[in-house]
């Protein structure tokens, strides 16, 4: 945007004022470098990446916690870890997994990707961006502390009430568990209000909603389901704070409370949940899948309505996890009709990847082969799911390892195979060189085997009724070959799950000691706009606005019919790319104060745990963080630019927040 | 930006969105802010039922006389809820309902403040944001002073399920009310210090959506906590 001088540009933040420093506090980061530019950032692809760096780092923390539950059960009678160790690692183990590796992974590709594939040259709130994820990270990093001041949290991933209390629950992990994803759960929402403001109003020229990649369409429905979760989760763990720190009694049984409450608030959020990690990863396949098929999505507009009817049949499922609660018959039966129902806009999606595959073109790519195996093994996780909506049937199969062996079906062998596809496809775009094929191929096979190998016996094992979050069994059980196998098969999957961090540290010494050659904008013959810009992506995003004709732009532009009707390319991504030349594009400049504001939530957060004296530096400085936000001027004034050729496209990031 | 021309000028401050015209043409920050507000309905939503739950279940055992609930009050108090089957008797109705009617008179003067800062008028945009400011302070004053009336009745945030929900129900609408003042005294701070002239009018109507929702859930709250009985 021109900044004219003398006038103000938003409110309440962004009065030009000619001091460097107006309030004497913080000034704008100037052209920070290094670790201080990645603190200040405001650039939605470093804070995309940055999201997944987290994630990584969570997903070691919960991968170890899953070994330590496997080798616990490896062999019957064992004693590797007490009964209430094991309480905390398995409820830390789902708890991480969910909320700080999945969420996160899905987060990160819609930061990093969404606003390329929507030709944007920021997210609409460029510091609430940065903001979303300081405050994830903090309170998923307080989260984490439990685990040196006495104890992770023991109750499980949904911590029903009222095991929950302090009389069931007296050590402080339940309130890590409680205040951390509280403060998460800041970021989430914030994140979901900036992305949705973003896609529903920051588009290309000439992108109509149906012609929206169905990334961009799946990030969509995600933000929306945040959007309305969260707040219900919010509700539950304030209540659960106000009980636990402030004696309130809403879940005291004694005073007549009734437990289901928890129940019933946990899962209003806890299933659109379950599809807000699984959505992002479908439509990650439904842009692989095309580009090595060699043929359009099928049935795009199936894949749309279908993402938009999960959306919203989310929402009407949630006592399926709750048959056992005694709800009563008209009740089971509606949920469990609806729960059916979900199943087919689910199905759908699968017959439309299918019939992209039949009769294309394949490319056997590691990114191929990622996205074909979240089909298949999320297909197996979708029946074992269909299974658990006949009521009866759950009845029997409701807390065994039946139950674990079909989320982990959907949420590793789908929602993880569909990220780590989505990172062999996108590296290029994001670093500028691909992950290694050979490693690759070694990445993808070791995890299938591994995968299934852990989880396929599972679902034997819960039909023979082992409880899930059972320490330990005896001997004479009949347990002990498939619990022994899975143990074995989750070292496979965890040695090859780390090949992707593998491949990333040896494909970028590679890289670097060739030279860093160029990639290419185009590496994979893609279809959508994000793949006619320079690799890795540029800071400023797009030079030009792009124009968009038609859904799969890109693909068209590079590919006409001839007289004889045969399709026939016209020109390569190369000839086509924008050069990357970013003069003249103003960007919306770093601060400080995402990462300042974030801050204050861990200090209220212990504060309330342990003194409440330490809510008063914390209060503080969220009081000064809200105003120095506020008052920080939109833009950098003093950051040199020429005559803005790009008007009315670099606006777009400059955008007050 | 010497060369930016006064047409270009007029040109950006007409899409506030920030320089770009939006796909959906409204702003990015009016549809954040309903975004947020939807938000805000589940939050309220799920605080309502939780209350009606908690609420339910008191009267419930104050009927079947649970010695544990029952002792939590003092006795007439209690009896007074058997008879009337319902926590009513806790209410002073005609209180709550002059202090609901100040509340809801300032989503006028609201509308009065967005009103005159389009047209760019000053002293009126200063006079109506104070005067929303004051209602929903005496709204809040209201509310205190009904909290300590009950607390002295014999009803406090720990004693029982009934107390937890009212309190947690009616302080999260005051919390959210008194966010809304804060807003509006700060607006009233930049308008003294001659920063909010009409090409901000959007932020007053910002603020504005914020405190008609916050009045929007109250006339939720007085009508299912202190009306249906």
């Amino acid at each position: 945007m021109a900044i004219i001088e003398g006038e103000p540009l938003a409110l309440p933040s962004g009065t030009p004022d000619d001091r460097p420093n107006p309030l004497g506090v913080f000034a704008r980061p100037h052209n920070a470098t290094g670790f201080k530019d990645w603190l200040t950032t405001v650039d939605h692809k470093k804070i995309g990446i940055m999201y997944g760096a987290a994630a990584m780092f969570f997903l070691i923390l919960g991968g170890v916690s899953a070994l330590l539950i496997r080798i616990q059960l490896a062999t019957p009678n064992n004693t590797f870890l007490s009964a209430d160790a094991y309480n905390q690692v398995f409820t830390m183990h789902g708890t991480i997994m969910v909320f700080l590796v999945v969420m996160p992974i899905g987060a990160a590709f819609a930061n990093f990707l969404m606003p390329l594939q929507v030709g944007a040259r920021d997210v609409a709130f460029p510091r609430i961006n940065a903001f979303s994820f300081w405050v994830f990270l903090f309170g998923g990093l307080m989260l984490n502390t439990s685990w040196f001041l006495g104890g992770g949290a023991d109750g499980g991933w949904f911590n029903y009430a009222p095991n929950n209390g302090i009389a069931y629950s007296p050590s402080s992990g339940i309130d890590f568990w409680n205040i951390g994803l509280l403060i998460a759960g800041i970021g989430s929402l914030t994140g979901a209000i900036n992305l949705i403001t973003t896609v529903l109003n920051m588009r290309a020229p000439g992108m109509s909603f149906m012609k929206m990649p169905v990334f961009v369409w799946m990030t969509l429905v995600t933000q929306f389901l945040l959007l309305f979760a969260i707040p219900v989760l919010t509700v539950a763990q304030v209540l659960l704070m106000l009980d636990r720190q402030f004696d309130s009694n809403f879940f005291n049984v004694e005073q007549g409370a009734d437990p289901l409450l928890w129940q019933h608030l946990f899962w209003i959020f806890g299933h659109p949940e379950v599809y807000l990690m699984i959505l992002p990863a479908f439509g990650i396949v439904s842009e692989i899948i095309p580009t090595f098929s060699r043929k359009p999505i099928f049935g795009y507009p199936f894949m749309v309505f279908s993402g938009v009817a999960i959306g919203f049949m989310g929402w009407g499922v949630w006592a399926h996890h709750m048959f056992v609660s005694g709800l009563g018959p008209l009740s089971v039966s509606a949920f469990s009709v609806a729960t059916m129902f979900i199943a087919v806009p689910t199905g759908v999606k699968i017959l439309n990847w299918l019939a992209t595959m039949w009769g294309g073109k394949l490319t056997l790519n590691t990114a191929m082969l990622f996205s074909i195996g979240l089909v298949t093994q999320f297909t197996i996780g979708g029946l074992s799911g269909v299974s658990h909506a006949i009521a009866p049937s759950d009845t029997q199969q409701t807390d065994t390892y039946y139950i674990v062996a079909h989320f982990h079906y959907v949420l590793f062998g789908g929602a993880l195979f569909g990220f780590v596809a989505g990172m062999y496809f996108w590296w290029p775009k994001a670093f500028g060189y691909k992950l290694g094929e050979k490693l690759g191929k070694w990445n993808f096979w070791g995890m299938v085997i591994g995968f299934n190998l852990t989880f396929g016996p599972m679902h034997i094992l819960g039909l023979q009724g082992m409880p899930r979050r059972m320490q330990t069994y005896d001997d004479a059980m009949g347990l002990n070959l498939w619990n022994f196998v899975a143990s074995v098969g989750s070292f496979i999957l965890g040695v090859a799950t780390l090949l992707v961090l593998v491949n990333a540290y040896l494909s970028s010494r590679k890289w670097k000691a060739a030279g860093r050659p160029d990639v290419g904008p185009d590496p994979w013959d893609g279809r959508t706009i994000e793949w006619s810009i320079q690799s890795p992506a540029p800071n400023h995003n797009f030079d030009v606005d792009p124009v968009v004709t038609s859904l799969d732009d890109f693909w068209h532009r590079k590919y006409a019919e001839d007289e004889s009707g045969k399709i026939r390319r016209v020109a390569t991504g190369a000839q086509l790319a924008q050069p990357g030349n970013g003069e003249g594009v103003h960007l919306p400049a770093s601060s400080y104060w995402p990462i300042v504001l974030a801050a204050s939530f861990p200090i209220i957060g212990y504060g309330i745990m342990f003194t409440l004296w330490l809510t008063i530096p914390g209060g503080l400085l969220l009081v000064l963080g809200l105003y120095g936000w506020s008052l920080e001027p939109a833009d950098d004034l003093d950051l040199p630019h020429d005559h803005d050729d790009h008007a009315d496209l670099a606006g777009v990031g400059a955008s007050h927040d | 930006m010497t060369d930016v021309t006064v047409d270009q000028v007029v040109d950006h401050h007409d899409d506030h969105g920030g320089g770009h015209a939006s796909s959906l043409g409204l702003s990015n920050m009016k549809l954040a802010f309903w975004l947020f507000l939807g938000s805000e309905c589940l939050l309220f939503g799920a605080l309502i039922s939780s209350y009606l739950l908690s609420k339910t279940r008191f009267i419930t055992e104050i009927i079947a006389g649970n010695p544990n609930v029952v002792s939590t009050m003092p006795a007439e108090l209690i009896q007074e809820f058997q008879e009337k089957g319902s926590v009513e008797p806790m209410f002073d109705i005609p209180f709550t309902s002059l202090s609901s009617f100040v509340l809801l008179m300032s989503s006028l003067s609201m509308v009065l403040a967005h009103s005159a800062i389009v047209k760019g008028d000053q002293r009126n945009t200063r006079l109506w944001l104070g005067t929303t400011a004051m209602l929903g302070s005496i709204f809040i004053g209201g509310q205190i002073y009904e909290f300590t009336a009950f607390y002295r009745e014999g009803l406090t945030f720990t004693n029982n399920l009934f107390g937890s929900a009212f309190f947690t129900l009616t302080g999260f609408h005051g919390i959210h009310v008194t966010g809304g003042i804060i807003m509006l005294l700060s607006l009233l701070f930049l308008s003294f210090q001659g920063k909010l002239n009409s090409s901000r009018a959007e932020t007053v109507e910002l603020v504005g959506l914020y405190w008609h929702f916050v009045d929007v859930v109250w006339v939720l709250i007085f009508t299912i906590v202190y009306l249906i009985p």
